[in-house]
């Protein structure tokens, strides 16, 4: 798209953050080395660089690191609300303070847009900081009972996605309401989880409250299994999730899960096209489609198809790929080689399918791991990419007739965790709405998030809240 | 005035699906006796197949029944305690036999599962005031969290309290819109048959509770695996391992499960067996401003 | 003799009756207000630096329609105004010069004096600017004497009273009747004030009545009420002339006017621009800003690009 107007390159400064060349796990407030001596590297997904190195956690360590949660368990639960609540609030004005070079570590590491971090991933961290710090002191008064108990030690194993958002959602409602923290950050972004665990030593929050073990699924199950460990969420594959399930069955760890998602945008024919275009854009590109709310399905009334598919498509054309630390990048790199091997097979088996498949003209970078955006169209219920979660810029465009078959069609689907509803007419949203099970649905706007409001699925999607007032339940003994 | 010499009329005790009485589909019986051993009544010793059904049933009725009104399901739940407040002495009578307890103490526990439909009967339209809200989320957007009814429940009924238990694990999970496929006690299933009868004639639709007798630990792996139930309680489980063995079978569509756990059911149950089977879901929708003189530019 | 404006007789059945026009015009697309704010700030967060900087700052001036729409003007007051268009930076030749002068009919004269020679245009506010409060004729007559004058384009007012009150076929054929006045002879600007128009419906709606009836360019604001141009509103009016281009192959033209003071502001705009309709809308011709205090900053802004000094008021000319 060569353009009389062609924005330079305008990249953000690298020089905001300092990586050093290896980090330890963090246990008991301290950088250590794995048990095993195990390292591994993490490269940047844009270019492939390798980043650091990181001490790769195993089962001695998960043990190792769930003692010295259970040894500050006692303290830091006995300690008053209003001075845990203290603790939070520093450690989400130190976020913000820090919080551009989080976010250009972030994009370094997940391969995510600089414009993304800084406006979405970041602001979020910190919000999510301050409302749960807010809570430490008020759980009587949360519904959840009149004095509600924490449960102990909690296991958190997160994804790639978006790694310190996550970590946020995990760690901020666990230890506002008095549990202790062992946490998992994904095999491919352990970086500002470990920057995290340095926020909590500048913060003083006093040691073993906090546990970091970048590793792979082999720490992650350790700890999930772990017989001291009273509590366990996960965010991931729906896959795992039910492995975890299963390995918690029996026992009395409480289990939280937030899990994959195949979210229907449902566009009716009164729909406010140009929003409309930019909320499935939103949707479905935003952090590469790598999210288990995206709305990978798009739902159209038949009467606007082409009207809309031809305004998405031009749409589309403007997207801007490449260079994640560029202010003016709209689409970054995928993750990892593993996940874009996923996204094109899955592709693949689209077009061995039928259905026809469109990405605008768009160069990809020679290193790193991209895809273009991806539009499929002549979709149907049968298709495997309209039940399978994809987790890439891909989207599968389907077509109804009438509200109920839109409703229909949209709940045909395993998981249950996003939808989005475009009409102009309010009784249709709420109707549609009421309809629809999935545990967050955005009507003429999609991809919104905040600490305040629960998210969560229903069906494989998972099960809990977080976020909000409801997002407490999971960490307190009710 | 009863005649001594009068031979009484025994009762076919049947299962309760769909809202119809049939028998097992398999043929089969089993001998029901009292604490002491004595026999009671033959109960239909439900298949995998009368679990099937009885699915297929509750499915049908959940988009109905979680779509009625709260003040209707409301309504409906207290026309429960009604028509059983005037079969009292029935069920005294089952419970005395079942439980071997004294007429008086059977009589507490009737009256104490009665005043339980009563209680969530006034829950049905007040849980969603109670667990739902507006979220004062950071942006021009109308926010508010609601909860729904998780779907099928399958409920393993508890094995010792025969009325007041099973009172107490299945009308928190219809109050909210649940439909509930129930496997009542082993040992002791013949109240849970005669309040089948009670929920067909208090205006409760077909299918939203559906009543098997039989073995926990013979339909329970087959409705913890099926595809299409929701959710599970645990209550029933014979014993750890199989509560163990159907958790692990859950997980296939990652059901929401409830726990085996001593309960007294005796205790004001508060709100933890509705919101097992609760999902919230948060609808936004923006606000904005009223006009584009009126923007935030 | 009038032209009819070939658009208008694509739309002739819509146009037929206040009735049919009312069914048209409510039938177009809504309009959510937070969508569109939410691109507009999205857009605007674009970061243009170095080459793409001195393109958008050379591409804004040449695109400026310098204004002045005061009681208090002079011949004196446009002929300086004049002077800083055809030469907007005495120290830097190679400045573009702006679009258009843009003053009252009754300094047109002046202005098209002080021009001669030079490219740039001489636009004129007619039909009772900024009220539009007067009748169909009077607002004929402003149109013809500032033609008469040697105005090169015409910005008039519509009607607001008339399109709230829901009189919308009286809005057309007033616009109709203007542009029917203006002939050949002048490019056509309406002016909506979408600030009293209030909702980003009614902006849309409007933009399709203007666009049908003839409008050469679309425009928001006289810069007389409280709200002016802004980026979202601006934003709409480029998807109306997008879709409208779309379904009749008329490209029409958009100004969104008073309240863009910065280069900063004014490149989010051209942002707008060239990622809504792209850059076929990238000309003069085709976008205009109406501003007057805006030249000065880009001037600034290129002068800091050449020196690579933050340069200083002194350093342009106030006229």
């Amino acid at each position: 798209m060569a353009s009389a107007f062609e924005y330079a390159p305008a990249p953000e400064s690298r020089s905001v953050v300092d990586i050093a060349p290896s980090y330890g796990l963090f246990i008991d407030g301290e950088f250590v080395d794995a048990a095993g001596g195990k390292v591994f590297k993490t490269v940047s997904p844009s270019t492939e660089e390798v980043l650091s190195e990181v001490a790769r956690a195993g089962a001695e360590d998960v043990d190792r690191a769930v003692r010295a949660a259970r040894k500050a368990f006692e303290k830091w639960s006995a300690l008053p609300g209003s001075e845990r609540a203290k603790y939070l609030f520093r450690i989400a004005r130190i976020i913000q303070e820090r919080s551009r070079e989080l976010a250009v570590l972030e994009t370094l590491d997940n391969g995510k847009p600089i414009k993304e971090t800084r406006d979405a991933d970041l602001p979020l961290v910190a919000a999510h900081f301050f409302y749960y710090a807010g809570w430490a002191d008020k759980l009587d008064h949360a519904g959840h009972g009149a004095n509600p108990r924490p449960l102990g030690v909690a296991g958190q194993v997160i994804p790639w996605n978006f790694p310190l958002l996550m970590l946020a959602w995990k760690i901020a409602p666990a230890l506002a309401t008095g549990n202790t923290v062992v946490l998992k950050p994904a095999e491919t972004t352990p970086l500002s989880a470990l920057f995290f665990a340095d926020i909590c030593r500048q913060a003083g929050l006093p040691k073993g409250v906090v546990n970091i073990l970048p590793g792979y699924g082999d720490a992650g199950a350790a700890l999930v299994e772990h017989p001291d460990v009273n509590k366990v969420a996960f965010t991931g594959s729906t896959a795992v999730g039910k492995a975890i399930a299963r390995s918690v069955a029996g026992t009395d760890k409480k289990l939280t899960l937030e899990l994959g998602g195949k979210g229907a945008n449902i566009v009716f024919d009164d729909a406010p096209i140009d929003q409309a275009v930019e909320g499935i854009v939103n949707g479905i590109f935003f952090n590469q489609g790598q999210v288990c709310c995206a709305g990978s399905r798009l739902l159209v009334q038949e009467s606007v198809q082409d009207e809309l598919l031809d305004a998405l498509k031009r749409r589309l054309s403007t997207l801007r790929l490449g260079d994640p630390l560029d202010k003016n990048t709209d689409i970054g790199a995928i993750n990892s080689s593993e996940q874009l091997a996923r996204i094109t097979t899955l592709v693949e088996q689209g077009e061995a399918e039928g259905a026809e498949r469109w990405s605008p003209a768009c160069e990809l970078p020679s290193s790193g791991y991209w895809f273009a955006p991806t539009l499929f169209t002549g979709v149907t219920q049968a298709h495997t990419i309209a039940r399978d979660e994809i987790f890439g810029p891909v989207l599968s465009v389907l077509s109804f007739r009438t509200p109920d078959e839109a409703v229909a069609k949209a709940n045909n689907s395993q998981y249950g965790l996003s939808a989005g509803i475009w009409t102009e007419k309010g009784s249709r949203i709420l109707a549609v709405a009421n309809k629809l099970r999935a545990g967050v649905v955005w009507a003429n706007t999609f991809n919104k998030f905040d600490p305040t409001s629960p998210f969560g699925g229903y069906k494989e999607s998972g099960f809990g809240r977080e976020g909000g007032r409801h997002g407490l339940e999971a960490y307190l003994d009710v | 005035m009863s005649d001594a010499n009068r031979l009484s009329v025994f009762k076919t005790y049947k299962l309760y699906v769909g809202g119809k009485f049939p028998r097992s589909e398999s043929g089969r019986v089993y001998e029901v006796t009292d604490s002491k051993g004595k026999w009671l009544a033959n109960a239909p010793l439900s298949s995998r197949k009368d679990a099937r059904d009885a699915v297929v049933a509750a499915r049908k009725a959940f988009g109905g029944w979680a779509g009625a009104t709260a003040y209707n399901r409301g309504q409906i739940l207290y026309r429960v305690a009604e028509m059983l407040e005037g079969r009292k002495g029935q069920f005294v009578h089952e419970v005395a036999d079942a439980e071997g307890l004294s007429r008086n103490k059977a009589a507490v526990l009737v009256e104490a599962a009665i005043d339980r439909w009563v209680w969530y009967a006034g829950w049905t339209d007040k849980i969603a005031q109670v667990t739902g809200g507006a979220n004062p989320v950071a942006g021009p957007y109308f926010n508010l969290s609601t909860p729904e009814p998780t779907g099928v429940v399958t409920v393993l009924a508890p094995q010792d309290s025969s009325f007041l238990g099973l009172v107490s694990v299945i009308a928190p999970v219809i109050a909210t819109g649940n439909t509930a496929v129930v496997v009542a006690s082993e040992r002791a299933p013949l109240p849970a048959l005669s309040l089948g009868e009670v929920l067909a004639t208090s205006d409760l639709p077909g299918g939203v509770v559906n009543i098997l007798s039989g073995k926990a630990s013979e339909m329970g792996p087959h409705l913890a695996a099926h595809q299409d139930v929701n959710a599970i309680d645990l209550t029933g489980a014979s014993d750890d391992d199989l509560a163990r063995e159907l958790e692990i079978a859950a997980a296939d569509n990652l059901k929401r499960v409830l726990r085996r756990r001593t309960e007294d059911f005796a205790e004001s149950p508060g709100t933890d067996r509705m919101t097992a089977f609760l999902e919230t879901k948060t609808v936004w929708h923006p606000t904005g401003s009223l006009g584009a003189s009126g923007s935030s530019y | 003799m009038p032209t009819t404006a070939p658009a208008a007789l694509a739309f002739a059945d819509v146009t037929a009756s206040d009735s049919a026009l009312r069914r048209f015009l409510h039938g177009l697309p809504g309009v959510d207000a937070v969508g569109l704010e939410a691109r507009a700030a999205s857009l605007g967060t674009r970061s243009i630096k170095t080459t793409a900087k001195a393109y958008a700052i050379d591409l804004a001036i040449s695109m400026i329609d310098l204004t002045t729409l005061e009681g208090a003007d002079t011949p004196g007051k446009v002929r300086a105004l004049a002077a800083k268009a055809v030469n907007p930076d005495p120290t830097d030749r190679t400045t573009p010069t702006t679009a258009a002068v843009c003053v009252y009919p009754d300094m047109v004269a002046a202005a098209k004096a002080a021009l001669a020679g030079s490219d740039v245009k001489v636009a004129s506010v007619a039909t009772a600017f900024p009220a539009g409060r007067a009748a169909l004729p009077v607002k004929l007559a402003d149109t013809a004497d500032a033609i008469a004058a040697g105005a090169d384009e015409i910005d008039m007012v519509i009607d607001r009273g008339a399109f709230l009150a829901g009189r919308y076929l009286e809005v057309y054929e007033q616009i109709a009747a203007i542009r029917a006045e203006c002939g050949d002879r002048a490019r056509l600007k309406v002016i909506f004030e979408t600030g009293e128009l209030s909702t980003y419906d009614n902006i849309r709606r409007a933009s399709w009545l203007g666009m049908m009836a003839g409008a050469d360019f679309i425009k928001t604001s006289t810069g007389k009420v409280a709200v002016n141009a802004t980026p979202a509103n601006t934003l709409l009016m480029l998807e109306a002339v997008r879709d409208f281009r779309a379904q009749t192959g008329v490209q029409i033209g958009v100004k969104p006017a008073g309240g863009i003071r910065n280069t900063k502001e004014a490149i989010k705009f051209l942002v707008l621009v060239n990622e809504t309709v792209g850059e076929d809308w990238l000309d003069n011709h085709w976008f205009r800003f109406g501003a007057s205090s805006l030249l000065n900053d880009l001037l600034m802004q290129r002068q800091k690009l050449a020196t690579g000094r933050y340069s200083g008021p002194d350093y342009v000319t106030v006229d």
